[in-house]
């Protein structure tokens, strides 16, 4: 996906400054950026400022990008960095030192009730929509960008080992505990829909 | 020698099992655990399902047109901001 979108870009003309370029990038990658700062923030007004600082540097920083790694992923890397130094500002009283460590808590599974058969119309309604936005919001932010830019914004694991400057098997592991830690968290809600189900089922 | 897997190590394997990148000789482990432990099953389908349903939401959110706005202004690009409006 981002290696189709690559090739259309002229990286000459973008560190040369050419605004009929940049505005093409900003177009290319606009939607990306705006919903992982909405998904890592929960917040509209936060997620603009981060879409517009993260192209501000990016477009500062253009002139000297040495394409190490894919334009993609630099910008993905500037908007994360955007986003986490938000986050900190927002919530300065929270050591983040001092919260648990999801790299090494014991990994265990809970909740085994079956809710895959629940219709396609309650698992995505306007209020399943709610519980998964809040879902995401409840995993440490490590885990929580991780998962956005593989199960969201779909990058590769290499991809998104490389926007984060973390090691793959890093990735691997983050991206493990965040879907087992949203499976858990969904599956309280949607068996809670199901029983409401069985419920009505019952009742007519 | 150990046949079966159990439950805890399933669970290293899942994400990888998911996503169809785990190798032949561990998929069929897996998928010869889940015939036989039903809560493991249950853990494979629900989490597909939820990433499934992450996949298939996240589509949904695109640039608000004043937002888009405000940022090729922000960025001095006014000029260019009509080109693509109706992305």
């Amino acid at each position: 996906m981002s290696k189709e979108n690559e090739q259309e870009f002229s990286l000459q003309l973008l560190r040369s400054g050419d605004r009929a370029e940049i505005a093409r990038l900003v177009d290319a990658y606009s939607t990306k950026i705006y919903r992982l700062a909405l998904k890592m923030l929960a917040n509209p007004q936060d997620a603009e400022d981060v879409l517009q600082n993260t192209f501000l540097k990016a477009i500062q920083a253009l002139p000297k990008f040495e394409a190490r790694s894919s334009l993609s992923t630099w910008l993905y890397r500037i908007a994360v960095n955007e986003s986490l130094m938000l986050i900190r500002r927002r919530k300065p009283e929270i050591d983040i030192s001092l919260k648990k460590d999801d790299d090494e808590s014991e990994l265990e599974l809970t909740h085994f009730s079956d809710w895959c058969c629940l219709p396609e119309s309650e698992l995505i309604s306007a209020e399943a929509q709610e519980h998964l936005d809040e879902a995401v919001q409840k995993l440490s932010e490590k885990l929580r960008v991780v998962f956005i830019l593989r199960d969201i914004e779909k990058l590769s694991i290499a991809e998104t080992s490389e926007a984060l400057e973390i090691s793959e098997a890093a990735v691997k592991l983050r991206l493990l505990r965040a879907r087992l830690k949203l499976r858990e968290i969904l599956s309280k809600y949607y068996v809670e829909r199901l029983d409401s189900e069985k419920k009505d089922e019952k009742q007519s | 020698m150990k046949n079966n897997l159990n439950c805890g190590a399933l669970l290293a394997s899942l994400s990888e099992y998911v996503d169809g990148i785990l190798g032949d000789a561990l998929c069929k482990e897996i998928e010869s655990h889940i015939a036989d432990c039903d809560d493991c099953r249950v853990v494979v389908d629900t989490l597909k399902k939820t990433i499934y349903l992450y996949h298939e939401t996240s589509e949904k959110t695109a640039i608000p047109i004043d937002v888009r706005e405000r940022l090729f202004h922000r960025l001095d690009l006014d000029d260019f901001v009509r080109d693509r409006s109706q992305l």
